[in-house]
């Protein structure tokens, strides 16, 4: 298991790592940073200066080491367009993408498994066509146009919930749900599977001939197994979620993390966006890592495999 | 095919014996039979080839320009509403342009998003998944490293920050989402190849001597060509709903291009007194990436019954 464990954590820091020069490179090669913060009126000189003022004189390897030196111990250094630091900001905003995050992860198990389960259980009826239908269906509506759709309907005609902000929890009901929907169909899909797999298996065999209650057999002897795989899953679309809450907050006007990125880009504030990306890199690399070694935990195949 | 579809199949009514194989069949036609029995798939193709038809023949079927402003008929509701009218038939947008027309233009930027982006991706990826898959060892290690980088960075914000980066236009967002949507193509590749490398014809093929580059694309590649396509409509659509992300985010395809995502953009204003702005273009995504999702789906069932769930 240590062993398993130390293998996982050394592949998650070099991915982290490699993500951090993708972050730096990808926006320092596609374009000179010091006219884009000078501004197009700006004179050469007054263009010397910026790019003398932020450091980006220096050659481009000792930028990316400084930077990643200082973004180790949580510098980022300043925003070019908000008159603060870079750490600040996110720290301010981080907390209603994560809350958002959080709320559409737990919002999409609920739904996603017990319909997954009951598909699988009732494989091949009515019931699982419908839930099949269903998720194909979900995956197929853009988060933005759903986000929209629930304010028109729940917001502007029926008047029952907020149309955008983040002030209360009445404002993360809707943009949860929107959210949440995302992750649905491929969560479904795989406890339905898992399900489905467990259930052919020969110790379920076993529990109903011992004359086992069909509940005691699906939930105790089935779920517990099935629902390995979908404890991965989960970690990896949180993951997605905070990455892809930018549409989200946007739809809301939450000012979330993604929010803060969206601005930050539209605005050529460089900074900010490289530190945004790397912090959702390497929190979507942190819970993969946790993901493997918890199902590493649960599944003794995988660890010795 | 061997190792992807039995050679006989039989389906509930079929009067064909089980063991009894048809005569002379090739495999095209035995895929159009089981095609046609799919509802799924042929509803999907069905509202597919209707799309793709409106919008090659956009030219001919659109009733006015499709940028052509008019701002004395500005926001005229569809059809459907008591105020609408014929001469616009899904009304009009901010600037009086006509919906119908816009829409109609707009699919051919999906398609064409669509289509170019899985061309590169398709092609990054395979490449990529291939050479993981055959040579296996250290090659291997190293591309699964590239493909476990690539899906740590998120998606929506990286392609938000290149595409404003190279400028937030048509061909920036291809580029961008054809550089970054070969994620899956390179997994399902690599895992496709793993499981045929082992087959006796690549053996036979490497004993004979055959080059590498040939086993690649001649044994090898033919055979996961089931999963490539069930893998390239799926990638289609997640590319058609990323560009309508990226432009209902401003920093997408740019107006004028009547791009759907962006016509939702524009009419967000507009949406608490006229709904149907964002809810045209909104059920016109919807349709078009359901159907493609529908075709990925049915095919994958169509060409491998036994991994039908």
């Amino acid at each position: 298991m240590l062993a398993y464990t130390m293998q996982r954590l050394i592949v998650a820091l070099s991915v982290a790592f490699t993500v951090s020069v993708v972050a730096f490179f990808l926006l320092h090669l596609s374009g000179d940073i010091a006219i884009s913060i000078a501004g197009p009126e700006a004179s050469p000189a007054q263009v010397e200066v910026v790019r003398h003022q932020f450091g980006l004189d220096r050659p481009l390897l000792v930028q990316y080491l400084d930077w990643l030196w200082k973004a180790v111990r949580f510098d980022f250094g300043d925003s070019f367009y908000f008159r603060d630091t870079v750490v600040s900001l996110i720290a301010s905003r981080i907390g209603v993408t994560l809350t958002l995050g959080a709320i559409s992860l737990l919002l999409s198990l609920v739904v996603a498994v017990p319909l997954g389960v009951l598909a699988a259980v009732y494989n091949g009826t009515i019931i699982d066509r419908l839930a099949l239908s269903f998720s194909v269906i979900g995956q197929a509506i853009p988060t933005f146009c759903l986000g929209l759709g629930l304010i028109i309907v729940f917001s502007v005609t029926l008047r029952w919930l907020p149309v955008s902000g983040a002030s209360s929890w009445k404002h993360y009901i809707l943009p949860s749900i929107a959210l949440g929907w995302y992750a649905v169909p491929a969560v479904m899909r795989l406890s339905r599977n898992g399900m489905l797999e467990v259930l052919s298996a020969d110790y379920i065999r076993t529990a109903r001939a011992k004359g086992l209650a069909p509940g005691v057999v699906i939930f105790k002897h089935a779920l517990r197994n099935a629902i390995i795989p979908v404890v991965a899953l989960a970690a990896v679309q949180f993951g997605f979620m905070l990455g892809g809450s930018i549409v989200i907050e946007a739809v809301f006007s939450m000012h979330g993390l993604g929010y803060l990125a969206w601005e930050a880009i539209a605005r050529n504030d460089f900074p900010v966006v490289q530190a945004v990306v790397l912090i959702l890199a390497t929190i979507y690399v942190a819970l993969t890592f946790l993901a493997d070694v918890a199902n590493a935990f649960l599944d003794p195949r995988i660890r010795l495999a | 095919m061997s190792d992807l579809a039995p050679t006989t199949i039989t389906m509930p009514g079929d009067d064909a014996p089980f063991d009894a194989p048809r005569a002379r069949q090739s495999p095209f036609v035995g895929f159009l039979r089981r095609s046609r029995r799919h509802g799924g798939l042929m509803l999907g193709a069905t509202v597919l080839f209707v799309i793709i038809v409106a919008a090659l023949a956009a030219p001919l079927i659109a009733p006015h320009d499709p940028y052509a402003q008019n701002l004395a008929q500005r926001l005229i509701p569809p059809i459907w509403h008591p105020k609408g009218t014929w001469d616009h038939v899904l009304g009009t947008d901010k600037l009086g342009r006509d919906y119908f027309s816009r829409l109609l233009f707009g699919a051919r930027i999906s398609l064409l998003i669509g289509l170019v982006t899985v061309a590169i991706s398709g092609t990054i990826g395979t490449l990529l998944g291939i050479c993981a898959g055959y040579f296996g060892g250290k090659v291997d290690a190293a591309l699964s490293y590239v493909i476990t980088t690539r899906l740590a960075l998120p998606v929506v914000l990286v392609a938000l920050a290149s595409a404003a980066l190279v400028g937030g236009s048509l061909q920036g967002v291809i580029i961008v989402l054809g550089l970054l949507l070969w994620d899956r193509f390179a997994v399902v590749t690599r895992s496709a190849t793993q499981q045929i490398a082992r087959a006796d014809y690549v053996a036979a093929a490497q004993a004979i001597g055959c080059s590498t580059p040939r086993i690649l694309f001649s044994e090898i590649l033919p055979n996961i060509l089931n999963a490539l396509i069930v893998v390239a409509t799926l990638e289609m659509a997640h590319a058609i709903l990323l560009e309508a992300a990226l432009s209902f985010l401003g920093l997408g395809v740019q107006p004028p291009l009547p791009s759907w995502g962006l016509m939702i953009a524009e009419g967000k204003q507009y949406m608490f007194f006229s709904p149907w702005v964002i809810g045209v273009p909104a059920v016109a995504l919807v349709f078009l990436v359901l159907a493609i999702n529908l075709v990925g789906d049915g095919v994958r069932d169509v060409t491998a019954p036994e991994n039908r769930t």
